[in-house]
């Protein structure tokens, strides 16, 4: 990198007086947020346990919070041509929302408008299959979001057909396949041999 | 050069007003003191039409000059099945200064705008917590509040950039336009955690909104302690619904979608929750195949505003003054090196005070155009020495397809018909 003050340097371009102006000015600092409570506040009200169940829907990638229930492949197949194939597609491929299904987003590698579909749709370029993690990730999703126009209207039951089948799509489980809480969280993805944490942060 | 912000800044009826009392008193010195009074013709003849007329009403809540409605955000093209998926532009070009106007601040939203009644709605706090608490928005407006001027980017601004093989010809806000800094005023999230006792073990939390689809991140506990808070006004005034209304989680200088708006649950947790844009959009795939999670910070990164894509300069020569905005979601701004001839040379730019932390700074440099063809860059170092790089050393890190973090430097090329395009330089 050249140093700063190189404007000198420049043949008749910069005002000389670009150079003696620019100095560093004082910083500003902001105030640091309190780390403790100040005390004497205490406005929060007891939630109670049912709140919590009502609205706790996070699902983990132990398992945790998994409900009860079960879906097949075959349910899920059925399941996804009435409620997602009209965005997704139908193998979960073609779009135009994010992709479900393969080894890259949704505009595959030998497509040959690729470079004219990205600058279209740069946001979509995205799959299921090879970057997520955890296929509980896939349950939690479907259930709190989908289907677009109207999440949170599918059962626990269709949530897990759904999941099992668009496992299966992605190779994952075999046609067979039926997803509940113990058979989820033993399905291994692709995406997690790949993963690497940015957090915490090393020192630059 | 000489700024005067005091004159410049004065508002056109104010300024108005001065050149008419200075040139009646012109007049007075000058005119014939002997002359017949009656043969003088009233002063409305040689004045412009404001000033002999009364001026019409003002609105009870203020809007921008009728003569400005073309300065709007810009909306990303969307289809029917992603009409949920919504993509509003800052449009950068028209900002000087460090606050974007809360009308003009970017949006990105997943699943629609949902219509919350202040209300009835809350924050819930429960997970590794010994209280489970939740905060009703009367009862959350009463804690003390901090006050902080932030940037906030979208984690794939400049997307564009990152992604297309040929530089495209667009307006500025159109190519990095998901970046608006603002005021935001909330309660800091130690205040409500630590009331309500955290637990042995907890280490993560996964923020959730109330919207369509319950939009949820996992974030480190450690963080959010220390820089955290619940922003329930922008600019002064409760957020705008694109922003989160009634509430919305704010963390300095991380990627926007980790700034959960219409917060509504705040699960304690010992594990990221690895949620649905964390584990797909929002990681980003590196040049060896990786798949990088959790990359929260929004790197250091500029941009030149005027002149920018698809402006065109008045005059093939002359002075043009070049600024821009610079942040960093490390800290504050050190230095912005300009170069108006595609990087052959560099020289420091003016820094405008104030210059804070995690939010953007105006710079500006004094410009002699020669009329030649000439490319303008901009390149900022930040307070932990990080510096922008070029975009050829940016996609070496990085698979082809990934665009998310894209902090390059940003090039235009200055034709000698004055007119600005985006290049890759």
């Amino acid at each position: 990198m050249r140093r700063p003050g190189a404007a000198l340097g420049l043949v008749g371009v910069w005002l000389l007086a670009a150079a003696a102006q620019a100095q560093p000015l004082q910083p500003i600092t902001q105030p640091a947020m309190a780390p403790t409570t100040p005390p004497g506040i205490g406005l929060g009200l007891p939630l109670p346990q049912a709140q919590i169940d009502r609205f706790s829907i996070t699902i983990f990638p132990d398992g945790r919070n998994l409900p009860t229930g079960q879906g097949s492949v075959a349910q899920g197949a059925r399941l996804y041509q009435a409620q997602c194939a009209a965005c997704h597609g139908d193998t979960g491929i073609e779009g135009p929302a994010a992709r479900l299904a393969g080894s890259d987003g949704f505009f595959g590698w030998s497509d040959p408008l690729r470079v004219l579909r990205i600058r279209k749709y740069p946001l979509l370029v995205l799959s299921v299959g090879a970057r997520w993690p955890y296929a509980t990730t896939l349950f939690d999703y479907v259930r709190r979001a989908m289907p677009h126009p109207a999440p949170k209207s599918l059962s626990d039951d269709e949530v897990y057909a759904l999941t099992a089948h668009l496992l299966h799509l992605n190779g994952l489980v075999p046609s067979t396949a039926v997803m509940n809480r113990e058979a989820l969280v033993r399905v291994t993805m692709p995406g997690l041999a790949r993963t690497v944490s940015a957090w915490p942060p090393t020192a630059q | 050069m000489t700024f005067k912000p005091g004159r410049k800044g004065l508002p056109t009826h104010r300024r108005a007003f001065l050149g008419g009392g200075l040139a009646m008193g012109m007049a007075a010195l000058g005119g014939d003191a002997t002359a017949a009074a009656p043969a003088s013709p009233p002063l409305a003849a040689r004045m412009p039409d404001s000033m002999k007329t009364l001026g019409g009403a003002d609105l009870a809540y203020g809007q921008p000059s009728v003569h400005e409605q073309a300065v709007q955000r810009l909306a990303h093209p969307s289809t029917a099945q992603t009409a949920g998926f919504a993509i509003w532009r800052t449009p950068l070009q028209h900002q000087r200064g460090i606050i974007t106007p809360s009308g003009l601040h970017f949006s990105v939203h997943h699943n629609g705008l949902p219509d919350i009644a202040p209300d009835r709605h809350a924050l819930m706090v429960h997970g590794l917590v010994k209280r489970p608490l939740r905060f009703d928005l009367e009862r959350l407006l009463r804690y003390p509040m901090v006050s902080r001027i932030h940037f906030l980017e979208c984690a794939g601004n400049s997307a564009t950039n990152a992604l297309s093989p040929t530089a495209m010809n667009q307006t500025l806000g159109d190519l990095a336009g998901e970046v608006s800094c603002a005021e935001w005023t909330g309660v800091p999230l130690s205040y409500l955690l630590n009331e309500a006792g955290l637990k042995e073990g907890a280490t993560w939390v996964v923020a959730e909104g109330a919207d369509g689809g319950s939009h949820a991140r996992s974030l480190p506990l450690s963080a959010l302690l220390k820089d955290g808070f619940v922003a329930l006004y922008q600019n002064g005034e409760r957020l705008r619904p694109s922003q989160g209304y009634p509430m919305r989680l704010f963390m300095p200088g991380w990627e926007g979608n980790v700034n959960v708006k219409w917060l509504h649950r705040l699960e304690v947790t010992d594990q990221p929750a690895y949620t649905k844009d964390e584990s797909g959009l929002y990681a980003q795939v590196l040049d060896n195949g990786q798949i990088e999670r959790f990359a929260f910070h929004m790197d250091v990164k500029s941009v030149i505003t005027h002149p920018s894509g698809l402006q065109t300069l008045p005059e093939a020569r002359g002075f043009y003054e070049i600024g821009g905005l610079a942040w960093s979601g490390h800290g504050r701004i050190a230095k912005v090196e300009v170069s108006v001839d595609g990087g052959k040379s560099w020289a420091l730019a003016q820094l405008h005070a104030p210059v804070l932390d995690r939010a953007f700074t105006r710079f500006t440099v004094p410009w002699q155009w020669d009329g030649k063809k000439a490319t303008l860059m901009s390149r900022a170092t930040d307070e932990q020495g990080r510096s922008q790089p070029a975009r050829s050393e940016w996609k070496r890190k990085y698979a082809m397809q990934s665009f998310h973090h894209y902090n390059a430097v940003q090039a235009w090329r200055v034709g000698t018909d004055g007119r600005v395009e985006n290049v890759y330089a």
